[in-house]
């Protein structure tokens, strides 16, 4: 189960940001409450680069090396498969940062706690950035689907 | 330079309250209107197009485009819009370009048609209980279908999408429309611009345009494709040739035109080989010829004052399709004037064109298709009643597609992906949502033809093309009415 972004049709507009800020800590996708009276932080990382972009999202591995790192058992794995992080039993270690290969989880401003997607395991719908992208340029993973499990790339399977 | 005295034409509005200062308009806007220096928004509003890309993206709702405020005395003859082209061309010199259909208040004749329904002496019909036959078939109807000489086509319903090359539009825009064609069993159009090898698959629903400067015409061209269509005049530019900047001139638009790539492409006014309409029947054999006669052969010319005579003609060369477009037919770019002041209206075009044909006889022999501003379900009603087979759309396309109508195709700078060849902008159009939205619009307008129809008390296209019983004239001189060949609201008949 994951997200992924086609790169043909990703505008590098950054809504994703936005929407995916705007649906956490609990701004419940009002995104003018999330920005004028909040700190909102999204989850997810879009580099735009001469023209290209790269749409670096939780690949909800697996075999996932975040979750075997984690000294304090704060980043699981719920029913459907998507890796989340329990940030009150964080403790800012961040060995999932130095662990994760795809470079996704991302230190919070807020302390203990990291910011990784959760796929809006939260709101339980569709996640914002999916619903949001203005060209339907991030789609389900085609292989895993919204209920699939998603095969483990990291090691080479 | 001098002082240009161009005031803007429009004005961003951002609503301070509102903005979060996100950046999404800063890195969507082609123009530069945009800008977020340090936590601070500013804007260029001279280079505003009101494209409306920004205002659509906004994820706060804090962007409006408005007319700049007034900045000239109240003038009904002098409008701010005729002083503003006289500056720009007291600063450039050179010819206005436009793009899109002409804009101006002329009549509308489709609006000033009105529609037949059935009451109490004949039955009207309910399209979601009783069949209701759209299909329309196109080409010579004089022979035997069985013969190949005589090849027609068969669309699920008469509207098919209008030329739009490749270069002038992106190939996500091709992509869109041959599979919105495709999903919709209609046809689309290539354009003068070539077939580009990836749309091949498409070929069945394809219209191969063979137009005065030959852009990508070879066998395999021909060979994939449903119809070639011979393109001599296009309803936003009668008598003038295309002009494709060479900015927009991409390798892969070069490769599919066969010319080099970054070099402007000329279409000329005259194809060099018609000069007559025996020259033109020369060309519609040698194409027949080419393809073994087995696909129709189209005729698109502009609507112009003697358009019934030329029509008569062009049936007389063995054309199997016909279509005319109107004075409010697109374009990529042409110059204003033109696109402006020349040409007259389908609807009128259609009527004559139709009526001479049948004086003459030879009306079963072609197949016509009307184009050029057709805005919604109605008027392809009202278009098949006047006498068309079937109607071309181009510009309601595009705007299924996302086109806001700026008009400024003729930059390359378009925001939504659509009239532009540059990487970055062309893949804001996914062609799948493209495909998806221009075959939704044609499924609507399906399904209102059909209720239009069904109130009619007709349940075959057949039955209404050229009825033009089916219309009434409302607002219209004795002259239109008779030219229209309609009667006015309130006779009986």
């Amino acid at each position: 189960m994951k997200i992924t972004a086609i790169p043909d049709y990703c505008l590098g507009c950054g809504l994703c940001r936005i929407y995916c800020a705007a649906a956490h800590d609990g701004f419940q996708g009002n995104v003018l409450r999330a920005f004028k009276h909040g700190s909102p932080l999204p989850r997810i990382n879009l580099i735009n680069w001469q023209g290209l972009t790269y749409f670096n999202v939780c690949r909800h591995c697996q075999d996932a090396p975040c979750i075997n790192a984690c000294i304090s058992g704060a980043m699981q794995r719920d029913e459907n498969g998507r890796v989340y992080v329990d940030n009150s039993r964080c403790v800012s270690c961040y060995t999932c940062i130095l662990v994760c290969p795809f470079g996704h989880p991302q230190v919070s401003r807020e302390r203990p706690g990291i910011l990784k997607c959760d796929l809006c395991r939260e709101s339980n719908r569709e996640p914002a950035c999916l619903k949001h992208c203005p060209n339907e340029a991030i789609i389900w993973d085609e292989e895993s689907g919204p209920t699939g499990s998603a095969k483990n790339k990291v090691h080479g399977e | 330079m001098a002082l240009t005295m161009l005031a803007p034409v429009f004005k961003v509005e951002r609503e301070e309250s509102r903005c979060i200062k996100c950046g999404v308009c800063v890195q969507q806007c082609a123009n530069e209107v945009h800008h977020l220096d340090n936590g601070w928004m500013w804007t260029n509003d001279e280079e505003c197009v009101a494209c409306q890309r920004c205002v659509s993206l906004c994820p706060a709702q804090a962007l409006a485009i408005k007319e700049y405020p007034l900045s000239f005395r109240v003038n009904s003859h002098w409008t701010p819009a005729t002083i503003r082209e006289i500056y720009a061309q007291a600063d450039s010199g050179g010819v206005l370009l436009a793009g899109m259909g002409n804009p101006r208040s002329y009549k509308s004749y489709f609006d000033h048609l009105l529609l037949n329904a059935s009451q109490v002496t004949n039955p009207s019909i309910d399209p979601l209980r009783e069949p209701m036959e759209l299909n329309t078939s196109l080409g010579n109807k004089t022979g035997s279908s069985e013969l190949s000489e005589k090849p027609l086509i068969s669309l699920r319903l008469p509207i098919m999408f209008s030329a739009m090359s490749f270069g002038s539009v992106s190939l996500n825009v091709h992509k869109s429309l041959s599979r919105a064609a495709y999903a919709m069993g209609t046809l689309w159009n290539t354009g003068e611009g070539g077939l580009h090898p990836d749309l091949f698959s498409y070929k069945d629903n394809a219209v191969v345009q063979v137009a005065s400067g030959r852009f990508g015409v070879h066998p395999a061209y021909l060979e994939n494709s449903a119809v070639i269509e011979i393109k001599i005049g296009q309803g936003a530019k009668p008598g003038i040739g295309g002009h494709l900047p060479g900015a927009k001139v991409s390798e892969e638009v070069a490769r599919t035109r066969m010319i080099p790539a970054w070099s402007d492409a000329i279409s000329p006014a005259p194809h060099h080989d018609i000069y007559s309409i025996e020259d033109l029947a020369q060309l519609i054999e040698t194409l027949k010829v080419a393809t073994g006669y087995k696909k129709p052969i189209a005729v698109k010319v502009a609507a112009v004052h003697n358009i019934s005579a030329i029509a008569s003609g062009v049936v007389r060369a063995g054309a199997d399709i016909l279509a005319i477009d109107g004075f409010r037919g697109a374009t990529g770019a042409a110059p204003m004037r033109i696109r402006d002041h020349v040409g007259i209206p389908i609807e009128i075009a259609l009527a004559q064109v139709d009526s001479r044909l049948r004086d003459e006889g030879i009306r079963q022999q072609v197949s016509l298709v009307a184009a050029g501003g057709i805005r919604n379900s109605a008027d392809v009603v009202k278009a098949i009643a006047l006498g068309a087979d079937a109607v071309y759309i181009a510009t309601a396309a595009l705007i299924a597609l996302g086109c806001h109508l700026c008009q400024m195709c003729f930059t390359g700078k378009c925001n939504w992906g659509i009239a532009t060849t540059r990487p970055d902008l062309s893949r804001r159009l996914n062609p799948e949502v493209g495909a998806k939205r221009a075959q939704n619009l044609l499924q609507a307008w399906e399904h209102e033809i059909k209720e239009i129809m069904g109130a009619m008390g007709i349940n075959a296209i057949d039955s209404l093309r050229g009825n033009r019983l089916m219309l009434r004239g409302i607002g219209l001189g004795p002259e239109e009415l008779k030219i229209l060949g309609v009667k006015a609201a309130g006779e009986e008949g």
